[in-house]
């Protein structure tokens, strides 16, 4: 019996100790999209909850879609149910002035901001206030069969021109054997084919809005744009090109279908896997292409970055894990578990100045040159009113952009003509542009 | 002669039937068997149909990284709770529109299923502050609310048309009895429209536990039934088909299983007073 009671005491004891700990507990909430980087994130957060036992990590994982939709309401609202978010680099600028983000300011001295890729870091601040981390970043580069071009005696410069690229494709190309040249996003969205659509826009000169924010799709380089995407689908792409995006070209690439890829620089990491890709040890990169005389190479650039909402009542436990998850200390993390091959990618000149890595990731050198060769403020070689490299950082960009793709996917499935597709574009761009108040 | 015949479009008509439900169920089959396929099978041209190396890989991977069993317990809460709450509102309620119809009962009656014509995300933003200031935001009991309120219309004319179907002159005849309504409604009323609650019960369920779009929308973690644990392993950039088939297989077994076992109640439901 006095066992009986001692035992219970004890437990007693043990109990009235421990509660005042878990009642310190501070819980965050934080919401992410379901990618390899971010998965390994959620098993590597051992490290930060043994250094941080007052802090208990809650992860709510979400498409992308649903994510940005879920995420925009509930900051929108003040509702308060996120302490950290998964966005965009499109969304941190705008989020940003609308005050939905708290600045990331005050951050440990060991952070090293200035250790961030300036390209990447321009695109994440307002008025040179840091409003979101990036965790990881890409721009985009042309993947390419080293054998096949060999094959078909093509050579892929480091920093080749469309033309360079067309005449590679269309020599690689094999549709007998389902060799197809070039793979290249055809699925609608702003997100989708219009990403590629807009950097390959770029490239060739032209802008989404000149400086009355009137559409620009009535301009030659548009046509060229569309007319020589168009082409070289029809003559060297897969078949049911306008309903591929990044994952269907990826398993195109990685089963030995395509010849060239052009695509976002993260997919390097993917294509040289040798457990996943059957053509890992063939696999040449090279800058994302500029049209002959065109002094543009796309500036294409997409981070996935944490920030911190406004309404969170914890930012202090926020920020702390946001400069865990975001800094050198982590890349290091992940090296010493997974190598450094799985390091997140295209955020910190660290990285890219350690040789290690370089020896690792093959691709390397050609992701950093991309990223450092982004100029955001400045996409176009004509002057814009806008920012961005494959979107214009507007609010109104979401919607007009998918309408627009729509068009142009449209013409990669053969149902409507390139000229009918920008004639509709700049219809549908002019009406809600003029809706939206842009164009007075 | 005539036999033969018969025999031939007996024949013709089952391979028609099992030909429309095979079609009807493949989306369901090719989910099951993605599966069990590595990432690499899961997106290999010209598809691989059964010969490929069957894995559990997926599984386990999905069963390391989810709380299944939290998101499955938040589905069954929901979907049970939310059901039990509408036939407790809808019986009353359609027996009232069947058996004492007013001059408003048919206006009424459209004017309820017009409120399932309105889009969802049309009346996102009120619920959603609304919401968060009674505290529901994440809440079992603020969804299990809503999806009660989303399906209620269709509850209510179900019943309808099952109490419409059985005859007045039995209720005539026990109230000439002396039956009370209690009576009425217990000894006569629900006795012969069992089939028909049942079949309401098990639709609303279905209804309720796929329910994507509130479920989303409302809850983050705490609340967040089986559909936010299939939304976690979609995924534009990287291929994470096959985990998401294991996913989605883990989340629909249930309700599949239900369906299965109770699908005789569920034609004759959905068919009850289609055919005079």
């Amino acid at each position: 019996m006095n066992m009986l009671i001692r035992s219970l005491l004890g437990a007693c004891a043990v109990s009235a100790l421990a509660l005042p700990a878990l009642a310190q507990q501070t819980t965050l909430t934080i919401a992410t999209v379901n990618n390899g980087d971010m998965i390994r994130m959620q098993k590597l957060t051992g490290d930060f909850t043994t250094k941080h036992p007052d802090i208990r990590l809650q992860w709510v994982t979400l498409e992308e879609n649903i994510l940005r939709q879920r995420v925009t309401t509930d900051i929108a609202t003040r509702g308060g149910q996120y302490d950290v978010v998964t966005i965009g680099n499109y969304e941190v600028p705008i989020w940003a002035k609308q005050n939905w983000l708290l600045p990331l300011d005050g951050l440990p001295e060991d952070y090293d901001a200035d250790d961030l890729l300036p390209a990447v870091r321009r695109g994440l601040s307002v008025e040179d206030t840091l409003y979101a981390a990036p965790f990881y970043a890409e721009s985009a580069m042309v993947m390419y069969r080293k054998d096949l071009a060999e094959k078909a005696g093509v050579t892929i410069s480091e920093s080749p021109t469309w033309g360079e690229i067309f005449t590679a494709a269309r020599a690689m190309t094999d549709k007998s054997a389902e060799i197809y040249g070039i793979c290249l996003r055809g699925k609608a969205g702003w997100g989708e084919n219009m990403a590629f659509l807009s950097a390959m826009a770029n490239s060739y000169g032209a802008s989404w809005f000149d400086m009355d924010w009137k559409p620009q799709f009535d301009q030659p380089e548009w046509h060229d744009t569309l007319t020589d995407y168009v082409t070289i689908m029809a003559e060297a792409g897969p078949p049911g090109a306008s309903t591929n995006g990044f994952n269907e070209n990826l398993a195109l690439f990685q089963q030995g279908k395509c010849g060239i890829w052009i695509d976002a620089t993260v997919a390097a990491s993917f294509v040289t896997d040798p457990g996943e890709s059957q053509v890992a040890d063939q696999v040449g990169f090279a800058r994302f292409p500029n049209k002959e005389g065109v002094d543009n190479h796309g500036n294409w650039l997409w981070s996935w970055n944490l920030g911190i909402p406004a309404s969170t009542t914890k930012a202090e436990a926020a920020k702390e894990f946001v400069a865990w998850a975001t800094s050198k200390g982590y890349t290091e993390l992940v090296a010493a578990q997974e190598g450094w091959r799985a390091a997140p990618p295209g955020t910190r000149t660290s990285l890219y100045d350690n040789p290690e890595y370089e020896k690792d990731a093959p691709f390397a050198k050609l992701t950093l040159a991309s990223i450092d060769g982004v100029n955001t403020d400045q996409s176009s070689v004509k002057e814009t009113p806008y920012t961005g490299g494959q979107f214009v950082s507007i609010p109104e960009f979401q919607a007009i952009g998918t309408a627009v793709g729509q068009q142009f996917a449209a013409t990669v499935a053969g149902q409507v003509k390139p000229e009918q597709a920008l004639t509709s574009a700049q219809q549908l761009t002019t009406r809600e542009m003029t809706r939206a108040g842009y164009i007075k | 002669m005539a036999r033969k015949v018969t025999n031939t479009r007996k024949w013709i008509f089952t391979c028609l039937a099992w030909g429309v439900a095979l079609l009807i169920f493949f989306p369901i089959l090719w989910t099951i068997l993605t599966s069990f396929k590595t990432e690499g099978d899961a997106v290999a041209t010209p598809p691989k149909f059964l010969f490929f190396d069957w894995t559990l890989a997926n599984y386990r991977e999905v069963q390391a990284r989810s709380d299944y069993f939290s998101h499955f317990m938040n589905s069954v809460i929901i979907a049970l709770g939310s059901t039990a709450l509408g036939l407790l509102v809808a019986i009353p309620a359609a027996w009232a529109m069947a058996f004492q119809p007013g001059k408003q009962t048919k206006n009424v009656l459209m004017w309820m299923l017009s409120t399932k014509m309105m889009p969802a995300v049309g009346v996102l933003i009120p619920i959603y502050i609304l919401f968060q200031r009674m505290g529901l935001l994440d809440s079992r009991t603020g969804v299990l609310i809503v999806l009660m309120l989303m399906n209620l219309p269709i509850i209510i004319w179900m019943l309808y048309t099952y109490f419409r179907e059985i005859p007045g002159e039995i209720l005539e005849a026990s109230r000439m009895d002396g039956a009370s309504l209690w009576n009425e409604i217990r000894y006569v009323l629900t006795p012969m429209a069992v089939p028909g609650i049942a079949s309401t019960m098990l639709l609303n369920i279905i209804l309720a536990w796929n329910e994507a779009f509130w479920t989303l929308n409302l809850t983050t973690s705490r609340a967040a039934p089986l559909t936010t644990f299939i939304a976690s392993y979609s995924s534009p950039e990287g291929l994470f088909y096959a985990k998401l088939s294991a996913a989605s297989t883990m989340a629909i077994a249930p309700i599949l299983i239900m369906g299965w076992f109770s699908q005789k109640q569920l034609v004759r439901g959905l068919t009850f007073g289609a055919v005079k």
